[in-house]
């Protein structure tokens, strides 16, 4: 009797670990080989856009921490500068620079993640806990600032919240440490963020180096990322793709670069680009891309160190007068007040703004109407883009093959279901 | 950048022609095409295969509804579609608005074959909005949950829903009910006069 042939429908997800959160992937099967990815999404739904409506504008700025939850920072970056543009407002020149040092802080911290959950998702443990390691250092860089690991909400539209801090939160003795112990984890927290923060890219490329000697000349690494999910460079165009999945497919594209906001022109760094537009070569690129979000955070430092001055605009219809100057004038009191309770009036018109998000490009449509609180919001998130090119990529592939192509597009949820 | 922008401006007056564009203008640096839906797959070709254009990447797409512009000063088409369009040759932005002809049901083409990065935008533009895109492969719902009633980004669907769920003990289940919180506002939605508060 000749053996029966089938096709499998498999159900791949929600609760899978390798599905970065809650992807449900319906996936058709002939044997092992994937005939058709269709990825049900829309589980982390929150309407965010929606709820943007009905809120002032500074009131669904924390809303853009919770889109992509691994770079918080990058997201409200693109949300202020879409105000921004329709104000037509000026930023200080230090929160400028400050928000690049945390957007390119936020990049680390977002490759790091990936870096961690893609060599997990193969099959690499270790590096998982390596990344890990170093997340910590910079999670504690947010926490100076703004006073939470995660959800920041530090830049607000005309600048940043506050300045930098010139000290470190430290450790406190406790039962599990001892004060030896104690003083070995403060030795660098002695000084202000910023000699934190050097510190750290001081360190930072020895660390790189031992991820590389973790994956990168790995045979087993090699074995399961080298011609998975390959993009030449027209696809990756017509398909939408951005970041390093676009770079990944060998085209010289980078927003910081070719329209460069805030003070990206004034800095130097290069921009990796791939070959191959493998899974390897995309993995190569965003390795690189944390080395050289070291280089300009070094440059920012130096720059932030010379440089003091306003963080945020004087223009108290966008942004809160200091406090000691709303209970000393009834001008500053009266804008406090209308500030908090009706929130500002942004112009009637449209904008979009785009920043180089870890992922790719994250853009901001805004529309207003004149009112305080946005006409329309749509955020252009990335991976929602290269979500919805999974199908082409994982076709022809095994199925542990969609494991590392969902772990390539660098997929978080928190901005694919907005 | 300002002169890059008056390039296209005149490089799609001549390329596109006078009925083809509803409006053209620009502001805040960024340049806004108005295209009649009839023609919208037509100019789509051009804007990617012509030359001077050559919009090689569609960034975003999103559906609109315009019913309560300025609290119901809008007089113009309910529904749009907008269309954020890249250009790696001659790094430049285009968004191109395409008004949807009726209200009742808002009909566009679709330009997935143009760019095929749209696909899924247009079906979210259909979960959200009702807008529905002729010759889409696979207009299925996006975003809301499976069996989900309406388009909740309409701006007549109200911010707390229709219904909402939760686990009914008894029958063993999660149930559908309707929605038991009020909705509220806290700071209400204003727009000033102009000059308000001299500035």
């Amino acid at each position: 009797m000749a053996a029966e042939i089938r096709n499998y429908t498999l159900n791949f997800g929600p609760q899978h670990p390798a599905a970065h959160g809650v992807l449900r992937l319906v996936l058709e099967l002939d044997g092992e080989v994937v005939e058709r990815a269709d990825p049900h999404i829309g589980l982390l739904h929150r309407a965010t856009e929606k709820l943007a409506e009905s809120k002032t504008f500074i009131q669904s700025l924390p809303y853009m921490d919770r889109l992509d939850y691994v770079s918080m920072m990058s997201n409200e970056h693109a949300y202020c500068m879409a105000i921004e543009k329709l104000l037509g407002l000026e930023v200080p020149l230090r929160a400028q620079y400050i928000r690049v040092m945390f957007d390119e802080i936020t990049r680390i911290l977002n490759h790091l993640m990936w870096v961690g959950a893609h060599g997990l998702d193969c099959g690499a443990m270790t590096i998982f806990l390596y990344a890990f390691r170093e997340r910590e250092d910079l999670m504690d860089c947010y926490e100076a600032v703004s006073g939470a690991r995660m959800h920041a909400a530090y830049y607000r539209p005309g600048g940043v919240y506050r300045d930098l801090p010139d000290e470190m939160p430290q450790y406190q003795a406790s039962k599990v440490r001892n004060a030896k112990a104690i003083e070995e984890l403060n030795k660098n927290r002695q000084g202000s963020m910023l000699d934190f923060l050097e510190d750290f890219t001081n360190r930072f490329p020895t660390y790189v180096d031992e991820y590389e000697t973790l994956l990168t000349d790995n045979r087993i690494w090699k074995q399961r990322t080298v011609g998975i999910g390959v993009v030449d460079a027209d696809r990756a165009k017509a398909l939408g793709f951005s970041g390093a999945m676009l770079r990944g497919s060998g085209v010289e594209w980078d927003l910081r670069k070719t329209q460069p906001y805030e003070v990206y022109d004034q800095l130097d760094f290069d921009i990796p680009v791939g070959k191959t537009g493998d899974c390897y070569d995309r993995y190569l690129v965003r390795i690189e891309e944390m080395r050289q979000s070291n280089r300009i955070i070094k440059q920012c430092i130096a720059w932030l160190r010379a440089n003091p001055g306003p963080v945020i605009t004087d223009n108290h219809k966008v942004a809160p007068p200091s406090r000691e100057a709303m209970k000393a004038n009834m001008e500053e009191l009266i804008h406090h007040f209308k500030l908090f309770t009706e929130g500002m009036h942004v112009p009637e018109g449209e904008a979009y703004a785009a920043v180089e998000h870890p992922k790719g490009e994250f853009g901001i449509y805004l529309v207003s109407d004149g009112a305080n609180k946005p006409y329309r919001l749509k955020i252009r998130a990335p991976g929602y883009v290269h979500l919805s090119a999974l199908d082409e990529m994982a076709r022809g592939h095994m199925i542990s093959d969609v494991v590392a192509i969902i772990g390539t597009q660098d997929i978080v949820f928190g901005e694919i279901d907005r | 950048m300002a002169n890059k922008l008056e390039v296209l401006q005149t490089a799609l007056t001549t390329i596109l022609g006078e009925d083809k564009i509803q409006s053209l203008k620009q502001a805040l640096n960024e340049v806004t095409l108005e295209v009649p839906a009839a023609h919208w797959a037509e100019v789509a070709l051009t804007l990617r295969d012509h030359p001077e254009l050559r919009f090689e990447q569609l960034v975003d797409a999103c559906g609109m509804d315009y019913s309560d512009y300025q609290e119901g000063a809008w007089t113009g088409l309910r529904f749009a579609v907008v269309y954020h369009l890249l250009s790696f040759t001659h790094n430049v932005r285009l968004r191109v608005r395409v008004f949807c002809a009726d209200d009742s049901f808002p009909l566009i083409n679709s330009v997935v074959d143009v760019w095929p990065a749209i696909n899924w935008f247009e079906r979210e533009a259909f979960d959200l909005f009702g807008i529905v895109f002729q010759g889409h492969p696979d207009l299925r719902r996006i975003l809301t949950d499976y069996g989900f009633v309406g388009h909740p980004f309409r701006k007549d669907f109200p911010v707390s829903g229709y219904v909402e769920m939760r686990y009914d003990p008894e029958q063993a289940r999660v149930v559908y009910q309707p929605v038991t919180i009020e909705p509220r506002e806290i700071t209400p939605r204003i727009i000033r006069e102009e000059n308000y508060g001299g500035c």
